[in-house]
């Protein structure tokens, strides 16, 4: 299934990221328009599945390391990009042949593919997140031991730093006071992977994920609910809650944007009130008091009439919403995994749960329409609901 | 007294007032000269008053010739675009992002020099004295006069943007510039995308200006006149030669800020009905609600501040049409009862509605047909509309009704009750029994809320920064903040006494370290004398 990814591929990626990147991922605007210009110019990346590449596959990912704002000011999409990568290529000892995207939603996917496109490289269809999460830490690799270093940082200057920490908890701790220097914005390139680590530790299929969910949202079936469905059918996601947003809060914590929205039910979900808890990225979704989606699981609102994802900064009150459930890879479901990412990391006194009606992540397999529940006891309300937050 | 004076793209609207009272009313297509609707606006308010020129103590213009200018390309300056802050921002130089058709008209030429700082204040690199006077010698030598300066986090700091202006001016004395720092806020490539624009637009905007003057001149009228601005506070004369593109969203801004004086209150939801559009906004306090999102502008983002607007395709000039077999126009607002379906919009006959609507004696069926036909609206003749179905006409109420309501119910930020504010030409399309029992208001004159708006607006000025608390306290921030609020509503021909603070808001920031806060604070005051 090899195949090319066009302009039209990526303006559908940068959508159906959105749907992935649970409220979270930032404004995909500039990557976008990097990578539309990359593949104008230097002809469009192949995208290839992971049992097609070659056994001596070392595949990188980029990612933004940083804070929003100064991106919107620095636009550091320009030589610095290419600095890192070849600060990263100089350390490991011989070319990189292929780009992976560190995460599904926001920015960070669609500046894998631009790179792609610069350097003749094809895109591995997977990535280590299979969602947005918003630290170093939080990929996949960390499940499995697989090191995010050497992670290369490089700034407008000339600078570039590489880090080569022992584990992934120490390269986000050394990476953050690197990135101040460099003006709190770095594209850094790094999450060096063989075939045999991207077969272990990433989340396969997820840029097609992704783009046929955009294919849906832009050029799908505009009947009502007929996108919504798609974007279903795809995820292998429900719709959990429908309504009115009733209040949202917000405040800045600790450098993070933290918060919950009240969506009172309509249709068939009248006379019921939910509460979506994110930080960043959605987290935690209640129906009363009892918590009926948790992280590592995807929680995406979306506007009802475009099924459009509408991220944490843009929830406003008066907004007809639907509240998506749809599963996390597997491989967030281990031990480690939820020890990793599972609610107790970001301070709820929860132990994870499946939402009622979770399918197994559809991930590789397109289509399959409805697989087995899986079995579990069913989530109960927690001794103590109210969410500890640090 | 004073008059207020709208020029929209196809109406020119005009209201005489004094004392918070409308003495009188004007509405006329727009003409192409400025100068020549405005005399003519004036002239008729007065006469249909009976009053002579001098009682005239302002006149404050509302215009969107300066937004139409760049919708369609038209008299548009090229202009010297430079960036401040290599080697940072090199991926995206400027005009990179323009639609191509607005670049070919705007674009003179551009550069990515030495400046900028970063989030912290500490420079990216110095500013390079002999490139910018190489660039200003370039720029004449090209023939482009008007500058645009844009600086990475002007925002936090515009030393570099003032020190280069002082450089080049100094080196070519026939510039003219424009400072991101006097435009927008955060995010270099839409502020920058802004600055461009006014750039292009000041030899137009003096000529504008000076067409104003000569038309009161010619009226024997000596009394200070304004402009309104994105924001709904007013700016003098001068400073709009100087920042046209603090025009852009006047239109809207009047329209909700006249139709809460007209209808008296301070908090509200603001619905104007026109020929084609509804729009739908929030007025807080007796100002507009403003966007947080970027806008686009004629397929360019910037980052004007606009007031958060809903607008649905729906007026008194749209299309109304029953569809048979229930096949449904995805586009079009619908609904289907009892075996009909009817469509409202979004396609409208717009300015043509006086000689294509049935009440008019044309062939088309508009919402306004549905409005006579159902006793909501005195226009043209009754008997052409007698015709038909009630069934078509309830319908076509209901989809109105139906999408208003929603557009009103997602301008809603809490569940207070806030009152609705029906204006403009179409307000009759929707009764008083609508958006489930909140107040509704259909004030007198809301036909020229607009002008209204523009006769009352108070002189503002605003302050939008970051701020480092490591460096200050939170308290010297506000205030420094107040005092440039206050120097910039005086700047824009405020009183200089009775100006007051009416906005506040420190964000703290996400992600950045330290204890950054923006803080964004308008000030309004009445206008001196």
């Amino acid at each position: 299934m090899r195949r090319r990814l066009s302009e039209r591929d990526i303006k559908a990626i940068a959508e159906g990221s959105a749907i992935l990147g649970t409220g979270g991922g930032g404004d995909p605007y500039l990557g976008s328009v990097y990578a539309v210009r990359a593949v104008r110019e230097f002809g469009e990346p192949e995208l290839v599945s992971i049992d097609e590449l070659p056994d001596d596959t070392l595949a990188v990912a980029a990612v933004m390391i940083g804070s929003p704002v100064p991106m919107m000011e620095k636009l550091s999409l320009g030589d610095e990009v290419g600095r890192a990568f070849e600060g990263l290529e100089s350390v490991l000892g011989r070319p990189i042949n292929a780009m992976l995207t560190s995460e599904i939603g926001g920015v960070n996917t669609v500046i894998s593919i631009a790179i792609a496109a610069e350097r003749g490289l094809p895109v591995v269809d997977a990535d280590a997140m299979g969602r947005a999460f918003p630290e170093v830490q939080l990929v996949t690799q960390t499940i499995y031991g697989i090191r995010v270093c050497p992670l290369s940082m490089a700034d407008e200057h000339g600078n570039v730093v590489i880090i080569n920490a022992v584990d992934n908890f120490w390269a986000e701790r050394l990476a953050r006071p690197t990135v101040i220097e460099f003006g709190a914005i770095s594209p850094s390139l790094g999450f060096p992977m063989t075939k045999a680590d991207i077969e272990l530790a990433s989340i396969p299929g997820s840029v097609s994920m992704a783009r046929d969910i955009g294919e849906a949202l832009l050029f799908g079936d505009p009947r009502e609910g007929g996108v919504l469905q798609a974007v279903l059918d795809r995820t292998g996601g429900v719709e959990v809650f429908r309504g009115k947003v009733s209040s949202v809060d917000r405040h800045v914590t600790g450098g993070w944007a933290i918060g919950d929205v009240n969506i009172e039910g309509s249709d068939a979900f009248a006379g019921d009130t939910m509460r979506v808890t994110f930080q960043n990225e959605n987290l935690m979704a209640y129906l009363g008091d009892e918590p009926v989606v948790c992280v590592p699981d995807l929680i995406t609102i979306v506007e009802q009439d475009t099924c459009r994802a509408i991220t944490t900064e843009r929830l406003r009150f008066g907004s007809r919403v639907s509240v998506l459930a749809m599963p996390c890879d597997d491989k967030w479901l281990t031990p480690a995994g939820l020890a990793l990412a599972g609610p107790r990391h970001f301070g709820y006194d929860v132990d994870y749960a499946p939402y009622a009606g979770r399918r197994p992540s559809l991930g590789l397999a397109p289509n399959l329409g409805s697989g087995p529940e899986i079995t579990a006891a069913p989530m109960t309300a927690p001794a103590t609901s109210d969410a500890t937050r640090s | 007294m004073q008059i207020g004076i709208d020029i929209g793209g196809t109406n020119t609207d005009a209201v005489l007032m004094a004392d918070g009272k409308v003495l009188a009313t004007y509405k006329s297509p727009t003409t192409a000269s400025v100068g020549e609707g405005v005399h003519k606006a004036i002239s008729q308010v007065l006469a249909s008053a009976g009053v002579s020129t001098e009682v005239v103590t302002r006149v404050v213009l509302g215009t969107t010739h300066f937004t139409n200018a760049v919708v369609q390309r038209q008299g548009l300056d090229q202009v010297c675009a430079i960036r401040l802050g290599a080697l940072a921002s090199r991926a995206f130089p400027p005009f990179s992002v323009w639609p191509d058709d607005l670049a070919a008209a705007a674009h003179g030429s551009s550069a990515i020099l030495k400046g900028g700082v970063n989030f912290d204040g500490s420079p990216i690199t110095a500013l390079d004295e002999t490139k910018l006077r190489t660039a200003a010698d370039r720029a004449v030598d090209a023939g482009f006069t008007s500058v645009a300066l844009t600086s990475i986090f002007a925002p936090l700091s515009r030393d570099n943007e003032q020190t280069a202006r002082d450089i080049m001016a100094a080196q070519q004395s026939s510039l003219t510039f424009t400072l991101s720092s006097d435009i927008g806020n955060l995010g270099v490539l839409e502020r920058e995308n802004a600055t461009i624009l006014n750039a292009c637009l000041t030899r137009m905007a003096v000529d504008v200006v000076a067409s104003i003057e000569a038309a009161l001149a010619s009226l024997g009228i000596a009394c200070p006149f304004f402009f309104s601005q994105n924001d709904g506070t007013l700016m003098s004369a001068e400073f709009a030669a100087r920042f046209p593109v603090r025009t852009f969203a006047s239109g809207p801004t009047n329209s909700i800020r006249g139709a809460g004086f007209l209808a008296g209150v301070q908090d509200a939801l603001v619905v104007d009905i026109g020929g084609t559009t509804t729009d739908v906004g929030a007025l807080r306090r007796g100002y507009p609600r403003e966007s947080a999102n970027t806008t686009e502008l004629a397929g360019l983002r910037t980052n004007f501040r606009m007031p958060d607007l809903v607008s649905i395709g729906i007026g008194g000039g749209s299309l109304v049409a029953e569809i048979g077999g229930g096949a449904a126009n995805s586009n079009a607002a619908a609904t289907s009862n009892a075996g009909i379906h009817v469509t409202v919009g979004p396609r409208s006959v717009g300015r043509l509605l006086t000689e294509q609507a049935l009440v008019f004696g044309g062939a088309t069926l508009t919402a306004t047909d549905i409005a006579v036909a159902a006793g909501l609206l005195d226009a043209g003749n009754p008997n052409a509309v007698a015709h038909l179905p009630r069934i078509l006409i309830e319908q076509a109420l209901a989809v109105i009704k139906r999408d208003v309501e929603r557009a009103v119910d997602a301008m809603r930020v809490s569940s207070d009750d806030l009152p609705v504010i029906l204006v403009g030409g179409g307000a009759p399309l929707v009764g008083l029994d609508a958006f489930h029992g909140q107040p509704v208001i259909r004030p007198d004159h809301g036909h020229v809320a607009n002008a209204v708006g523009s006769a009352v607006a108070h002189a503002g000025g605003e302050s939008d920064r970051i701020y480092n608390l490591d460096k200050m306290s939170r308290e010297e921030a506000v205030s420094l903040a107040e005092a440039e609020a206050r120097e910039q509503c005086v700047r824009a021909g405020g009183e200089p006494g009775q100006v007051e603070i009416v906005e506040l808001d420190a964000l703290p920031l996400t992600y950045l370290p330290g204890q950054s806060v923006r803080i964004r604070v308008k000030a309004a005051g009445p206008p001196a004398a």
